[in-house]
């Protein structure tokens, strides 16, 4: 298996999460996150893999499984799936209560969040995920704080909004 | 298309989205998709010039393409252009782009990096952010090379805002992982500690993943965090379920920033100082005491979260090992988990039991709990979480419940799932081996393995069984009588074949004696299985069937007319033809009394690590089984295999292995790769004629697949290997320790051991300047085909920075595969005033260190002496000495070379006789010497099975 020795040779051993995926009960991809340097070809493996593993869990099942060197800590929102893949010694509880923590994130920014805003304003969820964690590591567990940042950039945007208008905006 | 509820949202985007969500089918998409790519093509390529919100729609949307899972091959210039747009929002798609599109485009990483200076003195706090965000998600050594001085500055700086401070600690923290070498904490390291102490709880949550890493690596430098890390701990404990505000969590303070805190202190042992350590016992016992109360909310949020710290203390708990009144606890608490409703804690409760299970405070603890696991084996409906209970029964297994434990395993093998039934298979051959305390329950255990899950019992463990039952003679009987009623099941497994057909062959005659188990009742019995099996089974049986004729002669006639019929002799597989014609011949040409030397009970098999305990190490992954339970493993192995008397079985066994062309080979090499009767034809005997049809066999190289050898080559080509490392070398010919290179730098000590085929070397370099080494970096390589030969692998690497004075150490583990000729090659990097150095060295792995000493009586020596006379394998030269002629300095080198100095052997005192085996994974080659010393030249005659003149080669170079 030399996509996950290429993780291992990580040159050191530190805890951080490797990534995260977001896909649909059809297992569409919405959203991808590495924090480990790894190729497209090996990133598409992963997620075909990751993908078929997870959708095959029945309901009720327990949320962490082993798989290859990884574990693999998923949770299921409505019709998401919300996968993160963490290191053998990492805290399984806490990356759930991550998972869930940028769900409510997402809730409240997009007011109660469903796939679609996932889909139509995907670069919002990667500017919101790098706000809560970044290279990997939570950065900031406040709701608020958070949120107040995203909001911020917003504030910015919308100015620029009313001062030019949208007309180029068909196409 | 839903509103777009924030933010000015790009409609067209929108439009384009939508379109490809109606897309029927996925051609429709991939036109739809051309279609705007060649848009946006003609977009960035008009003669107008695009504003900056047209270009971030059409970067967003190939963005968008390319997430798809689509390849884009434009735009980048683009999206470089957006980074340096003063519009918050045309930067953020820019980086994001970069971000997720990474390209080693060494132009664009200029212009990248640029724009990223940019923002970073702009004092902008949003847009320094972005820069960090971009470069935490690149992570990339040109920008590693770019940054890695600036950021410390800006994290510690008293005027960066918390928002910046936070990114810049995680973007740090990812050049760290990235470019070790480049990230210097030097002047920074204690105000960088010293944010364990900011007002700023987030701040502190993004510093300590910080912390956490740089301490891994420079314990020392960081150790002051420890006290740090607990006072915060401490705080965060006993404070109120509101008192922290936003960062508390469904009424659980703080919980990343606590788990994170626990983390860090699992990198240190327990504080020295008695009030610190009085303080965090303190906290360990506040965390257990917590789990015992009512919730103060009913939502699964509130428990994870609380438990998430419970866990990472238990952990540090186990971490620590010392404190049996908190183990005890934490034990207990988890058992309460074991029966929890929630899947999820029973499946961590049963995974943290397994640690707890290997601590002498805690293990009896654990074993209380017996009952639960064994009813979590047998009722949990989710195999991940059987999986841990099967883990969790493997780890509390001892001498005390070895027999239940190994029951209820292999009750539950019967209908576990497949996934995990090898490893099923694997855990109980090795719990059954390891407390065997009467041998008839393991063979016992072994054979109703098969019987239960033949499919998953693998080559090593039925090999396992028959070197147990040949290395103890108390069980042989038991285990030919268990193994033929074993076979009289109508359908048995073709594993049980296999060894029934082996012990049977080696000790049926221990059951003759019974009518109902006659000779030629166990033959016809082993036959009817015969022509239902592969054909590497049948050609053990023939093996089986030739050493029936040898064990009772009443057989003869029969067993040489099945070996005479034409579907054995004219078979068209060639390996059992060959067997059959063999067979046949040398059981109507041999005397009984040549057939009873060649046919001879299978000697005892040399002391070995379980090669069932590294298959399972190996299934695993590494680091899933504990180097002590690898130890255990082969102490338990030793005692197995009866005690340590064993120099003389092993040569007997090499020349027995060399003489007898029989397929018991396989069962040395432990290898499905090694051929079958890889055995070489031996010279100066009857059976030269008989065999000589089967020519020289030659051994099969190492089949390498588990990819630990580098083959990668480094990043600057490794100088060519010193001239005058060949001298060095010659050292350590004869000895296992001394200083393998020294210059004005560096100094190289080496200590080395060696055990049968395996070697571990410890290596030890020195700075001897007063300056640090940077980017100091060992490769470990093995020239031309040496590395089908030598397998090594390295333990520890090295850390790329060597202080003034300092000695780091590295461990490298080498395995003989074959024999070889060369050394492998040991390459050094390093920065020494900015200059870079690079040698290379020849590591003093030579095949004598493989060596074992042989005893033997002066008649063996030179019967064995006069039976390797082939020109190949035999080889002679004359030589002057080097050095002195002291009879003890030769003496003392003989024995350095490994080999045993055998006394009253030659005729003439005069000279020195030596005998050994080398120990290769694959084979053992057995090496008789003679040395014959004469005032003005040395002559050495040296004989072994293979040829290979690098023996020779060291030898004359040792002498």
């Amino acid at each position: 298996m030399p996509l996950i020795t290429s993780i291992c040779a990580f040159p050191l051993t530190t805890h951080c999460m490797q990534f995260m995926l977001l896909f649909s009960r059809q297992g569409k991809l919405r959203l991808q996150k590495w924090y480990v340097p790894l190729s497209d070809k090996e990133k598409k493996k992963i997620t075909r893999e990751l993908v078929q593993t997870v959708l095959a869990r029945k309901p009720k099942m327990c949320s962490f499984l082993e798989w290859r060197d990884l574990k693999i800590v998923y949770k299921r929102y409505a019709s998401l799936y919300f996968c993160c893949a963490i290191e053998d010694q990492d805290n399984e509880l806490i990356t759930l209560e991550i998972i869930h923590r940028y769900v409510e994130l997402l809730d409240k920014y997009f007011g109660s969040v469903c796939e679609l805003d996932i889909i139509f304003n995907f670069e919002k969820a990667y500017f919101i995920l790098d706000e809560f964690l970044l290279g990997g590591e939570a950065q900031e567990t406040s709701k608020k704080n958070v949120l107040k940042a995203i909001e911020q950039a917003d504030l910015l945007q919308e100015v620029r909004h009313i001062t030019e208008s949208a007309w180029s905006d068909s196409v | 298309m839903p509103a777009v509820s924030k933010g000015d949202g790009m409609r067209g985007l929108a439009v384009f989205i939508s379109d490809i969500r109606n897309c029927k089918s996925k051609e429709a998409e991939i036109k739809r998709i051309n279609k705007e790519l060649a848009n946006i093509r003609s977009k960035f390529k008009g003669d107008k010039a695009l504003d900056g919100y047209s270009k971030k729609k059409y970067v967003c949307k190939l963005l968008f393409i390319f997430l798809l899972g689509h390849d884009i091959d434009f735009g980048h210039m683009e999206a470089v252009n957006l980074l340096s747009s003063n519009k918050y929002t045309e930067k953020q798609i820019g980086y994001l782009f970069i971000s997720v599109l990474v390209n080693s485009n060494s132009e664009l990483i200029r212009l990248i990096n640029n724009a990223i200076k940019n923002d970073l003195s702009s004092r902008n706090p949003t847009f320094m952010c972005l820069a960090l965000h971009c470069i935490a998600n690149v992570g990339s050594r040109e920008m590693a090379e770019a940054f890695a001085s600036e950021i410390p500055r800006i994290l510690v700086a008293g005027d960066t805002m918390d928002s910046v401070k936070q990114s810049a600690a995680l973007c740090l923290l990812r050049l760290y992982k990235t470019s070790p070498d480049l990230v210097l904490m030097g002047e920074w390291t204690s105000r960088v500690v010293h944010l364990l102490n900011d007002q700023h709880m987030g701040v502190v949550t993004a510093a300590i993943s910080l912390i956490t890493c740089l301490s891994q690596k420079n314990p020392d430098e960081f150790k002051t965090c420890v006290s740090l890390a607990v006072s915060r701990l401490s705080r965060i404990v006993s404070s109120a379920s509101t008192d922290l505000q936003d960062y508390t969590y469904y009424f659980v303070p703080a919980p990343w920033l606590s788990c994170k805190l626990l983390r860090l202190l699992q990198c240190y042992p327990p504080p020295e100082d008695g009030a610190v350590k009085g303080r965090l016992v303190e906290c360990l016992e506040t965390i257990l005491n917590k789990a015992q109360e009512p919730p103060k909310s009913k939502k699964v949020q509130h428990s994870n979260a609380k438990n998430a710290i419970l866990f990472e203390a238990i952990s540090l708990i186990i971490h620590y090992d010392s404190e049996p009144n908190l183990l005890v606890r934490a034990c207990n608490q988890l058992g309460q988990f074991l029966q929890h409703r929630e899947t999820n804690l029973r499946y961590l409760a049963l995974e943290s039991m397994c640690t707890l299970a290997s601590s002498e405070f805690s293990h009896e603890a654990v074993k209380t709990h017996i009952e639960t696991v064994i009813n979590a084996l047998k009722t949990e409906r989710d195999v991940s979480v059987r999986q841990r209970a099967a883990d969790l029964l493997y780890a509390m297994c001892d001498r005390s419940n070895a027999k239940q434990i190994v029951a209820e395993m292999l009750s539950y093998l019967e209908t576990a799932d497949y996934s995990i039934r090898e490893e099923m298979v694997l855990k109980v051959a090795i719990l059954a081996e390891k407390y065997a305390v009467d041998y008839s329950w393991y063979v016992d255990t072994i054979l109703n393995l098969i019987r239960i899950a033949g499919d998953y019992v693998s080559e090593e463990v039925w090999y396992r069984v028959i070197q147990i039952v040949i290395n103890r003679d108390d069980v042989q009987g038991y285990a030919a009588k268990t193994v033929f009623e074993a076979l009289q099941a109508p359908a048995c497994h073709e594993n049980m074949v296999k060894v029934g057909g082996y012990i049977l062959g080696e000790f049926g005659n221990l059951i003759a004696g019974d009518p109902r188990s006659s000779p030629l009742v166990q033959f016809n019995l082993l036959h009817s299985k015969f022509h239902l099996c592969s054909v590497p089974t049948r050609a053990l049986l023939l093996s089986a069937y030739i050493k029936f004729i040898n064990l009772f002669p009443e057989t003869k006639s029969t067993i040489q007319e099945v070996l005479r019929s034409d579907s054995q002799i004219r078979n068209s597989d060639v390996e059992l033809q060959q067997r059959a014609v063999e067979y046949l011949k040398l059981s109507s040409i041999a005397s009984t009394d040549v057939l009873a030397t060649v046919l001879e009970e299978m000697p005892p098999f040399p002391e070995r690590e379980s090669s069932i305990l590294a298959k399972l190490k190996k299934k695993k992954g590494p680091g899933a089984v504990s180097v002590s339970e690898l130890e255990e493993g082969k102490r338990e192995g030793g005692e197995l295999n009866g005690g340590s008397d064993r120099g003389a079985d092993t040569a007997a066994m090499a020349a027995s292995n060399a003489s007898t062309p029989s397929p018991q080979a396989d069962l040395l090499g432990l290898r499905s790769t090694a051929p079958v009767g890889s055995a070489a034809p031996s010279a100066g005997s009857l059976l030269v004629d008989v065999f000589s049809e089967a020519g020289p066999a030659t051994p099969s190289a190492a089949v390498n697949d588990d990819g630990f050898l580098s083959s990668a080559p480094p990043s600057e080509d490794p100088a060519p290997p010193l001239s005058e490392a060949d001298e060095l070398l010659n050292k350590f010919v004869c000895k296992n320790n001394g200083v393998l290179f020294e210059n004005q730098l560096l100094q190289i000590g080496i200590k080395s051991e060696y055990r049968q085929n395996l070697g571990r070397m410890y290596l030890f370099y020195g700075n001897k300047t007063s300056v640090q080494f940077a980017s100091f970096t060992t490769t470990v390589s093995c020239p031309g085909d040496l590395q089908s030969h030598i397998l090594y692998m390295q333990e520890h690497f090295v850390e790329p920075l060597v202080e003034g004075g300092a000695q780091v150490q590295q461990v490298l583990n080498i395995e003989c595969l074959t024999d070889f000729c060369d050394a492998p090659l040991l390459n050094i990097k390093f920065r020494y005033g900015g200059a870079l150095q690079n040698l290379t060295l020849k590591l003093p792995v030579t095949i004598n260190k493989f060596f074992q000493p042989t005893e033997m009586a002066s008649h063996d020596f030179f019967q064995r002496w006069k039976q390797l006379s082939q020109p190949q394998q035999e080889a002679q030269k004359i030589f002057k000495a080097n050095h002195s002629m002291d009879t003890e300095v030769l003496k003392a080198k003989l024995l350095g070379l490994g080999t045993a100095l055998l006394d009253n052997v030659d005729p003439n005192p005069e000279n020195y006789v030596c005998a050994g085996v080398i120990q290769t994974k694959n084979q053992q080659v057995g090496c008789l010497l003679r040395l014959e010393p004469n005032a003005q030249a040395q002559v050495l005659s040296h004989t072994h099975t293979h040829t290979h003149t690098h023996t020779h080669t060291n030898l004359y170079s040792c002498l």
